[in-house]
């Protein structure tokens, strides 16, 4: 028996060990569970889920780019009641904490979402996707405007005493200022980074692939600006993150905890190898035994520089 | 749903472009059904990153086989792979033709690559159906007629076969279509899918079609793999976990 300690906490979400699937990469869990032992994960976060079901964007939906992908899949999902009534009971069977990833066009949608999911109890955890159009602000992204980031934050922090993630855009000049406003606004913790933002055309019918024509870009190309906007936060805010861009194997998760990372998310991995992420938890406590780690969560920001 | 690591017994190039891989892989051997689908990861590396769809194309005994086309990076890798190579495999995946129908003669019809699915398909309906194959090409190397039985040809450009598309062959055999109970087996583009799907309501022949869509993961859980409902418009069925194949009333094309 080993006696390496994998848990890791997020604020007030405590986790057996840091490695979350990532929202959008594994629908609400079934599918997934036919190749892993969800009990064995840190945690699941779900579908970006929104008040109403939400059709998505029609095909083309993703395209394939050099070590990595951009989706436009527009947030397509169930919407909270089926959420509420046809998926809850297949996740209730598990005992992983469930964090349920929540998206909206207004402010009011977001607070709406989170107070009518507040009460179930097996959602241990929020995580606030503001990687989409503010309706009523002109349509730019609540993640890329700090106002609106600090707003969503404190109107959700009202209704909840769930752990509350705000999950930052990459697409910004500083994250660590939208991680700051998070903060002092009562969030708990960040996650970053979400998709950046990309397109790709067709050289002979000079269309773009994508019928969104921009995609969100994701996969092992993103990682090294993922890591850099983990740094920069963890230099600057005093706030728990969680790692997410383009995580392969346990030395990617190994390298997002140095930078910083509480804990970590798999996003694309899990379109490709599924079974990967509950591998990586007995590659980490190998790597941690034979490295002298005694706690995984020594590794957090453990970076010199 | 599995993902296993299956050697590659031999890979055969069978037309200029088009190759044939017999793969050992019994435990996709045992559970696969026609006009399900394989997801392969071709390579380690992240580049190609995602894995590529394939139908199965047949299976024999312990072995099962795959039939493609070199279109890009992945299908170049793969189609280097031989005796002693491996592939991993993700599947079975989706749902195959349903083959508990009421009918005597099946109807295989296929465009280009559309072939792949139908030499298992045969295998399993030849001892108890009749069966007939319809399959077209833009030209004469295009028709891939690879273990298919009674087959009729068309070409685009009239190189072979009939001098025109595959449904404008279907219509000139109506005859033969009409006169016992048929079900329709479609697979190719999705423009020759929608042309045969009208050409089913017309004159009303229950058909299934083996659809395709850009995937990122085969099996339910990115949504990247959208195709329009005839039956809610408020919501997308799923290629790779509602389809790939459909009773070709239920979508839209
Ligand atoms: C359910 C299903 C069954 C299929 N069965 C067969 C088969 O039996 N034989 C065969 O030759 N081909 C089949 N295809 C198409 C095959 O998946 C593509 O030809 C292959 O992915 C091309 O990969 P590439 O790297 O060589 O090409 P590239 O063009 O370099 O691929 C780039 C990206 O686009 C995707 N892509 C390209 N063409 C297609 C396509 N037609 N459909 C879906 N994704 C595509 C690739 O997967 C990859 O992610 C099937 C597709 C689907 C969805
Ligand atoms: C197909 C796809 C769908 C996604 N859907 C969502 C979503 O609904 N909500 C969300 O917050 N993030 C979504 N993401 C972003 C991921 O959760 C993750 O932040 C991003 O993909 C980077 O991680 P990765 O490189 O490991 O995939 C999606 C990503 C992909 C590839
Ligand atoms: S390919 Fe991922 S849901 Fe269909």
């Amino acid at each position: 028996m080993s006696n390496v300690d994998l848990s890791v906490s997020i604020g007030k979400l405590k986790l057996r060990n840091p490695i979350m699937l990532a929202s959008g990469t594994v629908g609400y869990g079934n599918e997934i569970s036919e190749f892993s032992d969800l009990n064995k994960l840190g945690a699941i976060v779900t579908k970006s889920l929104s008040l109403k079901p939400r059709k998505g964007n029609p095909p083309q939906r993703i395209v394939e780019t050099p070590s990595g992908m951009l989706n436009a899949i527009g947030l397509a999902n169930v919407g909270v009641d089926v959420f509420l009534k046809e998926k809850i009971p297949f996740l209730k069977k598990y005992d992983v904490p469930l964090v349920c990833n929540i998206a909206a066009s207004t402010v009011e949608e977001f607070v709406e979402c989170t107070r009518i999911l507040d009460s179930e109890e097996t959602i241990k955890a929020f995580e606030i996707n503001v990687s989409c159009p503010n309706v009523k602000d002109g349509g730019l992204q609540f993640g890329n405007d700090i106002k609106a980031v600090g707003l969503v934050t404190s109107k959700v922090r009202a209704v909840t005493n769930k752990p509350l993630i705000i999950k930052l855009s990459p697409n910004v000049s500083y994250i660590s200022e939208f991680a700051q406003v998070v903060k002092d606004e009562g969030g708990d913790a960040v996650s970053a980074i979400n998709t950046l933002v990309g397109t790709a055309f067709n050289i002979v019918t000079k269309k773009p692939k994508i019928f969104n024509i921009n995609g969100g870009l994701s996969g092992p190309a993103i990682k090294p600006v993922a890591l850099a906007k983990v740094l920069e936060i963890s230099r600057k805010v005093d706030v728990p993150i969680i790692g997410i861009g383009g995580i392969m194997n346990w030395k990617d998760v190994i390298e997002f905890m140095i930078v910083g990372a509480s804990a970590v998310q798999i996003g694309t991995l899990n379109f490709i190898d599924p079974a990967a992420p509950e591998r990586m938890i007995k590659e980490l406590e190998d790597y941690c035994l034979s490295n002298g780690v005694n706690k995984i969560s020594d590794l957090t920001a453990s970076y010199i520089i | 749903m599995l993902i296993v690591n299956s050697p590659v017994v031999e890979t055969i190039q069978v037309h200029e472009n088009i190759y044939i891989q017999k793969i050992l892989s019994p435990e996709i051997a045992r559970d696969i059904r026609p006009g399900q689908f394989l997801n392969i990861r071709v390579s380690e590396t992240t580049n190609p990153l995602l894995r590529r769809p394939f139908s199965i194309c047949d299976v024999d005994g312990d072995n099962i086989f795959i039939m493609f086309n070199v279109m890009g990076e992945g299908t170049k890798i793969l189609a280097c792979k031989q005796s002693g190579s491996f592939v991993d495999i993700l599947g079975p995946l989706g749902n195959g033709f349903n083959l508990e129908d009421d009918y005597e003669t099946a109807v295989f019809v296929a465009g280009g690559m559309g072939s792949a699915p139908f030499p298992y398909l045969t295998r399993k309906v030849k001892d108890s159906k009749k069966i007939i194959s319809f399959v077209g090409g833009r030209s004469k190397n295009d028709l891939i007629t690879y273990s298919l039985m009674n087959v009729h040809t068309s070409t685009d450009d009239g190189s072979e076969g009939f001098n025109g598309n595959i449904v404008q062959l279907l219509e000139k055999n109506l005859d033969k279509l009409t006169a016992e109970k048929i079900k329709i087996f479609g697979c190719g583009p999705n423009a020759m899918l929608k042309s045969l799907k009208d050409f089913c309501l017309k004159y009303d022949f229950n058909c299934e079609i083996s659809t395709e869509s850009a995937m990122a993961c085969g099996f339910g859980i990115c949504q990247g793999c959208p195709i329009e409902s005839a039956a809610n418009p408020d919501r997308y069925l799923l290629v790779c976990k509602d389809g790939p194949v459909f009773n070709s009333k239920d979508v839209v094309l």
